[in-house]
């Protein structure tokens, strides 16, 4: 209301009640007309009736609202500033906030461990929660190549896919298993990677961009019109489920996980396993790639981010470090792309569009680009939020466009901007060497 | 060292851009254990010529001959920039700085031993089990950078993140990274912009410790003549593109040609605008003032 709040004095009760009453005037202004009267169908003809308990209540809500959201307001402020003046020296605050991610990470995989338990007969809870976890795995892979190497990809759907159809048509064609497809589907999507990374070792920004959203393009155009290999729009069904280390997941007699384990069949059980199986691939690819980072390549991704030229004037081979981000990444996404397509049993070119691209480098901007916990974070936020906006009905997608913007206004580097060192000379042991 | 053997030659090195000639014709000896310092107006070649020597341009024509101690002879403009400072050790620095911004200090040490560390990882699968081999060469890499942030009077900023950092010890930061390289020539641009005056000296005694008691071979450009003249043991003045003389400091002191390209056909004071004017640091004056200044003492 035009209203600075200067954050250099703290204002007295006095000044702060005026300044509530001056808003709650203005909402009683606005409420008249609004909340204090309404018309009333009385007897075929409209009539105004009032209502002005509801208009006290509104007006008293303002000033209250008011008093507390300046309060609140001022107190962030101060502890902003402070933290601010302490930050050039504060390796213990930032130390503070490694410990406190730390444990926010923890928090969030022990939740992930218990989930199926808590909502054990709820299946669209658990569902939903196998969906964010692959977004979450697919956001891992793809930090590595826009988070740490900083290389721009908009065609990340395209390794998604390679994964998919690998494993697709090597279960319905050759037989394999989940198990055994994995490896083999990662290293061809990782092939894919450096076949990509080839012509566009050059690029940057914008123009790496526009190349790598034609690759993904390219990849889904040939699915669909190579119907030979692909059977094109048409897809691949009935891929066969993974196995519980062989044992299949139905009804029946023969050697089957209920039967096995002797207890009762349950279509459940497969849900909970897929489940429990993304949640174990998404960890590997969570530690994997954070032990990467703390190793010469990852810092090596990291510095070629920052600067590619400081980075040739230091001896480090430029070429080689971009094509193992990108054909790490792209095996990652290619794993994601494996567990995806034996989850749904059925896959066509639908799946790996553009869009899927786009959500996926949503995850990873929105996260704060690098942040591993950042991509759970945005994960849940970019799966749930659809979800929970079902009621809204056809107002769901601006919902989803309002709350990103709102969270790019607020934290403009993404939820967990701050990058973390991979290594901290004050927290090295030292034998003796003090300086 | 023999003062016949230059570590680094570099003959009829030409560089053209279009119809613009950016390098003449220069040759020049650099040698071991020495200090050779290159000048010259704004626009003269000079960070040019560092492109050229650092794989940064393929040169028009000409050759740069390095005599790598254990390599042999390598010939610099053939090699890719990365190469030429992971083969033939030859470690530059920008004019204007370039550290890893986001980085701290340290992790930007470390990433200068990258090459060192890579291999003893096993291309990350040493490192990824966390070998005992890897552990061992990154505690040795640790060490090294902890060595070079103790010489360069850094060690109290080693978890600084380096963007953070004010201009002059942004500047020190660039050269204990190059310095864990490990470089047998050190090319350094402009090393003393934007320092103050004690961080200057330091940097002096700096160079002359580099080269005097580990022979390590410094090339230089610099615009600040108190540098220049007090630790070079060899300078080479460019003007155009060209070399227009070369030799000690006293010797180029004297040099009506430096004199000229310096300070204009006249030495008088209305002249004064033709080259630099860049005005790095108002408070050290011209450099133009500085030069006739550190000529005329």
């Amino acid at each position: 209301m035009g209203v600075v709040v200067s954050a250099q004095h703290t204002p007295s009760l006095a000044e702060r009640l005026k300044d509530a009453a001056s808003v709650a005037f203005i909402a009683l202004l606005l409420g008249i007309p609004m909340l204090g009267l309404t018309t009333v169908d009385q007897g075929g003809a409209l009539r105004v009736a009032t209502r002005w308990p509801v208009l006290a209540a509104f007006v008293a809500l303002c000033f209250a609202g008011r008093l507390i959201a300046r309060y609140a307001f001022e107190r962030w402020q101060l502890g902003r500033r402070s933290q601010e003046r302490t930050k050039n020296r504060a390796t213990p605050s930032s130390r503070r906030y490694g410990v406190l991610t730390n444990w926010l990470g923890w928090g969030c995989f022990a939740s992930a461990l218990f989930l199926p338990i808590l909502f054990s007969d709820n299946r669209y809870v658990v569902d939903t929660a196998t969906t964010v976890l692959i977004y979450v795995m697919l956001g891992w892979g793809l930090n590595v190549v826009v988070g740490l190497a900083g290389l721009l990809n908009l065609g990340y759907a395209a390794f998604y896919a390679v994964g998919a159809y690998a494993y697709a048509l090597l279960a319905t064609q050759f037989g394999w298993g989940f198990w055994q497809a994995l490896p083999v589907a990662g290293a061809l999507a990782a092939g894919f990677g450096l076949l990509l990374g080839w012509p566009t070792l050059r690029l940057r920004g914008d123009y790496l961009a526009i190349v790598t959203l034609g690759f993904g393009e390219i990849v889904r155009v040939v699915l669909v019109n190579w119907t030979d290999l692909s059977n094109g729009p048409n897809g691949i069904a009935s891929i066969p489920r993974p196995t519980f280390f062989g044992l299949p997941f139905k009804p029946g007699d023969e050697a089957t996980f209920a039967s096995f384990f002797g207890i009762e069949f349950s279509p459940l059980h497969r849900i909970h396993f897929l489940y429990y199986l993304i949640l174990a691939l998404a960890m590997l690819t969570n530690v994997f790639v954070s032990r990467l980072r703390k190793l010469p390549i990852g810092r090596a991704w990291e510095a070629i981010r920052e600067d590619e030229i400081a980075c040739k004037a230091l001896g480090i081979n430029v070429t080689q470090v971009k094509l193992s981000a990108l054909a790490i990444s792209a095996m990652l996404g290619g794993a994601a792309g494996v567990f995806f397509a034996a989850r749904q049993g059925f896959i066509s070119p639908e799946s790996f569009t553009f869009n899927e691209s786009a959500i996926v480098l949503a995850i990873v901007v929105l996260g704060g680009t690098g942040s591993q916990l950042g991509v759970v974070l945005s994960s849940l936020v970019l799966v749930l939020l659809p979800e929970l906006g079902r009621d809204f009905a056809d107002y769901r997608m601006l919902l989803f466009g309002a709350a990103m913007i709102l969270i790019m206004i607020w934290r403009p580097g993404g939820i967990l901007a701050k990058r973390e060192p991979t290594l901290r000379y004050s927290a090295l042991p030292r034998d003796g060497e003090r300086p | 060292m023999s003062r016949s053997e230059p570590l680094l030659r570099v003959e009829n090195l030409s560089m053209r851009f279009g119809g613009l000639t950016a390098i003449d014709d220069l040759s020049l000896d650099v040698m071991a254990a020495r200090i050779t310092a290159v000048i010259g107006p704004n626009g003269a070649g000079k960070t040019t010529l560092f492109n050229c020597l650092t794989g940064f341009y393929k040169p028009s024509s000409g050759s740069v001959r390095l005599v790598h101690p254990q390599r042999g002879t390598l010939r610099l403009e053939q090699l890719d920039s990365h190469q030429v400072a992971s083969r033939a050790q030859v470690v530059r620095t920008f004019q204007n700085v370039r550290l890893f911004p986001r980085m701290t200090v340290l992790e930007n040490l470390i990433v200068a031993q990258h090459q060192r560390l890579q291999r003893a990882s096993g291309f990350s699968l040493a490192g990824l089990f966390g070998l005992q081999a890897y552990r061992r060469a990154e505690a040795e890499a640790i060490a090294i950078a902890v060595d070079r942030l103790k010489r360069l009077n850094l060690l109290d900023r080693a978890d600084a993140v380096a963007g953070d950092l004010p201009y002059g010890m942004q500047r020190r930061v660039e050269i204990a990274r190059a310095l864990c390289v490990d470089p047998i020539l050190l090319c350094l641009d402009e090393p003393a912009a934007g320092l103050n005056p004690r961080e200057s000296a330091e940097l002096n005694a700096l160079l002359q410790s580099l080269a005097g008691e580990e022979g390590l071979a410094i090339l230089l450009i610099e615009h600040d003549m108190n540098v220049v003249m007090n630790v070079s043991d060899h300078i080479c003045v460019l003007n155009y593109g060209c070399k227009i003389a070369e030799g000690t400091p006293d010797e180029i002191r004297s040099d009506a040609k430096v004199i000229k390209a310096y300070l204009g056909e006249d030495d008088g004071e209305g002249d004064y605008g033709n080259y630099g004017g860049e005005g790095r640091d108002a408070s050290e004056g011209s450099e133009e003032n500085m030069l006739s200044g550190a000529l005329r003492r």
